[in-house]
């Protein structure tokens, strides 16, 4: 495996196999690759399962000296107080909420422009793709202050409607843009067929091409629900209570039950419950998520 | 937008293909569904005008005014004395410059290791579906609590990062024969306070920030290699070019769009840094950055118009950035 530059299925191969002798330096390769494969693994899993470790580990496990690699005994207290500290479930509350109402929100009105912009010409399509472009790299930190006056003047702060307005700005041009490039790459002749048959435009779109754009729809929407799920510096600068506070400011600022300098059992139980769902649904749909991911990215 | 959003996974897109349905003579059917996609697009567009588009030029004009948010004192405008204070003030330069290390250091390594492993995950081995899986767990963890199990990862007592670096790697290279005592000399012997010595925070921030991005990056380059065409590898084979060669002459060059668009959105991401160092050092000065500084600014220190100020100037450094990228991108493509 000393290929590691390109895929060995794009060798030629119609070129007669030559038997060659095992090199030494082709041992020494294939041995340095596997090291780097089982290296990359460890860097990437071990840092959740010793959050996972730690969310089941006696207080006395987590802080001693020397580490204490595995859990001496099962210890479920740190879950069962994340699960009884009632900000911390009402954090929850709000992320679930925020998170869902922003997809559902972006995903509607996502859908309707990207299928015009997709799929039908229209005077301002261009300039109307350039600005939501624009607007998938717009930096939040840019309208933070103006966004905190007008959540002020129209009763907006510290609510889980003001979030959701505020998650708009980096969760809707993103579905806009991806599900215009791929209503784009849809292949015409149904919709060809149901006009020809007499639908109305609004028709071809809401029972021909909206069904047929469900994969599409599923990624840009879970994209967008971590994207949102994740979010921290518009829950932390516009929410003061866990009225609308979400999970990321409520686990950046946790203090846990114990004597403990920093209560890490118990921040890592709840960094562990508001992550496990994200890690189930990544795993779910791996396949789709690595190419949501990279959609629009390269050319071709 | 938050640092792991995935949005911006784009390139300046050309030209779309015309759709025959479209390309009909303007009759009045052709008008009624221009005049429909201009009803499916206003929804949009409306939200995207409110909250984003007003908000930015709102910043633009309250960085000329002394506002605040709790007050009713009439606000005036005191033209670019946001400016001068933000230009003459240390704090802010220390922000700057602490934002561009983070954003050279992460992007560069996250490039480095990117590349690494996009090769890896490219090419063809048993345990491939593994690897691809598994990288895209420390994406899929919030940067709050990746920053938070990072701290408690660098705990200079009972972390587990000095336990390996002081006890567990100088034991286990000892059994080398003949260097073993020698390397496990390389070590540390007392074990380092990652997240208090002032000369380590910023780099512990940046090495959590290359922990949860680089599969992000790997993947953009992955993309890359796939599109590369099998058969200019041929030639080169047929050529007697090596692995080595290989990589220099052909996988570089034809994957540098990739890289381009790649470094244009984790350059934009590590430039608005906040996540990560706010949780880890909230705003501690030695790792201070441009939006911890606004965003303090904003809420502790109620300065509205100091700290749409400081956007601003983060709003245009990253309009620089996407200008100069764009511009190579396109250079590219000619």
């Amino acid at each position: 495996m000393a290929t590691v530059a390109y895929d060995r299925s794009t060798l030629p191969t119609d070129q007669p196999l030559k038997r060659r002798k095992l090199k030494i330096s082709d041992v020494v390769l294939k041995l340095l690759f596997w090291l780097l494969v089982i290296f990359i693994l460890i860097y990437t899993l071990f840092p959740f399962v010793w959050a996972v470790l730690a969310a089941v580990k006696p207080n006395e496990d987590i802080s001693s000296t020397p580490t204490r690699y595995l859990p001496s005994k099962l210890y479920w207290g740190n879950l069962d107080y994340v699960f009884h500290e009632r900000n911390f479930l009402y954090a929850l509350r709000n992320s679930i909420i925020a998170s869902v109402a922003t997809v559902t929100i972006a995903l509607i009105f996502g859908a309707l422009a990207a299928y015009a912009l997709g799929r039908i010409k229209f005077r301002g399509r261009n300039a109307t793709l350039y600005v939501i472009l624009a607007m998938t790299m717009f930096p939040a930190i840019a309208i933070l202050g103006s966004l905190f006056q007008m959540m002020r003047q129209f009763e907006l702060y510290n609510t889980i409607p003001g979030l959701v307005l505020t998650y708009m700005t980096f969760t809707l041009p993103f579905t806009v843009w991806v599900l215009a490039n791929f209503f784009k790459a849809m292949p015409g002749e149904l919709e060809e067929a149901a006009l020809v048959d007499g639908s109305t435009p609004f028709q071809a779109f809401y029972k021909i091409m909206l069904p047929l754009a469900m994969p599409g729809l599923v990624t840009t929407g879970l994209l967008a629900f971590i994207a949102a799920w994740n979010e921290f510096l518009f829950s932390l600068t516009f929410t003061n209570t866990y009225a609308a506070r979400t999970v990321q400011p409520a686990i950046a600022s946790f203090r846990g039950n114990t004597q403990y300098d920093e209560p890490w059992g118990s921040i890592m139980a709840a960094a562990v419950v508001v992550t496990v769902p994200l890690v189930v649904l990544v795993l779910i749909f791996q396949r789709k998520i690595l190419a949501g991911l990279t959609a629009g990215a390269i050319k071709g | 937008m938050s640092q792991n959003a995935p949005a911006g996974a784009v390139v300046p897109s050309a030209e779309s293909k015309s759709i025959k349905v479209s390309d009909r003579p303007q009759t009045s059917w052709a008008k009624s569904r221009e005049r429909l996609a201009w009803l499916m697009v206003l929804p949009s567009i409306l939200i995207v005008a409110v909250v984003a588009l007003y908000p930015l030029v709102q910043s633009f004009r309250l960085s000329f005014t002394n506002a605040r948010l709790a007050s009713n004192r009439a606000v005036e405008n005191i033209g670019f004395n946001n400016y001068r204070y933000l230009w003459e003030s240390d704090t802010f330069r220390i922000a700057f410059k602490n934002t561009l290390k983070f954003t050279v250091a992460s992007v560069t390594l996250e490039l480095l290791l990117g590349m690494i492993v996009a090769l890896i995950i490219h090419s063809q081995f048993k345990a491939r579906g593994l690897v691809r899986t598994a990288i895209l767990i420390p994406w899929a963890i919030p940067t709050v609590v990746s920053s938070r199990l990072w701290a408690y990862m660098l705990n200079d007592n009972y972390g587990v990062i000095n336990d390996v670096l002081v006890n567990q790697l100088p034991r286990a290279v000892s059994w080398i024969p003949f260097i073993g005592d020698d390397l496990a000399g390389i070590f540390p012997e007392n074990k380092i306070a990652f997240l208090a010595r002032p000369n380590l925070t910023l780099p512990s921030a940046i090495a959590v920030d290359v922990w949860k991005t680089t599969p992000f990056m790997a993947l953009l380059l992955l993309a890359g290699l796939q599109i590369i065409p099998g058969d200019v590898y041929e030639a080169a084979v047929v050529d007697g070019a090596g692995k080595w060669k290989q990589f220099w002459q052909i996988t570089l060059p034809l994957l540098r769009p990739a890289i381009l668009v790649a470094l244009i959105f984790r350059t934009l991401d590590a430039f608005r840094v906040f996540d990560v160092i706010y949780v880890m050092f909230g705003s501690s000065v030695s790792t201070l950055t441009l939006s911890i500084f606004t965003q303090n600014t904003l809420v502790d220190g109620d300065r509205l118009g100091r700290a749409s100020a400081a956007s601003v100037i983060i709003f245009l450094c990253i309009g620089v950035f996407v200008l100069i990228y764009t511009r190579l991108v396109k250079v590219e493509e000619v």
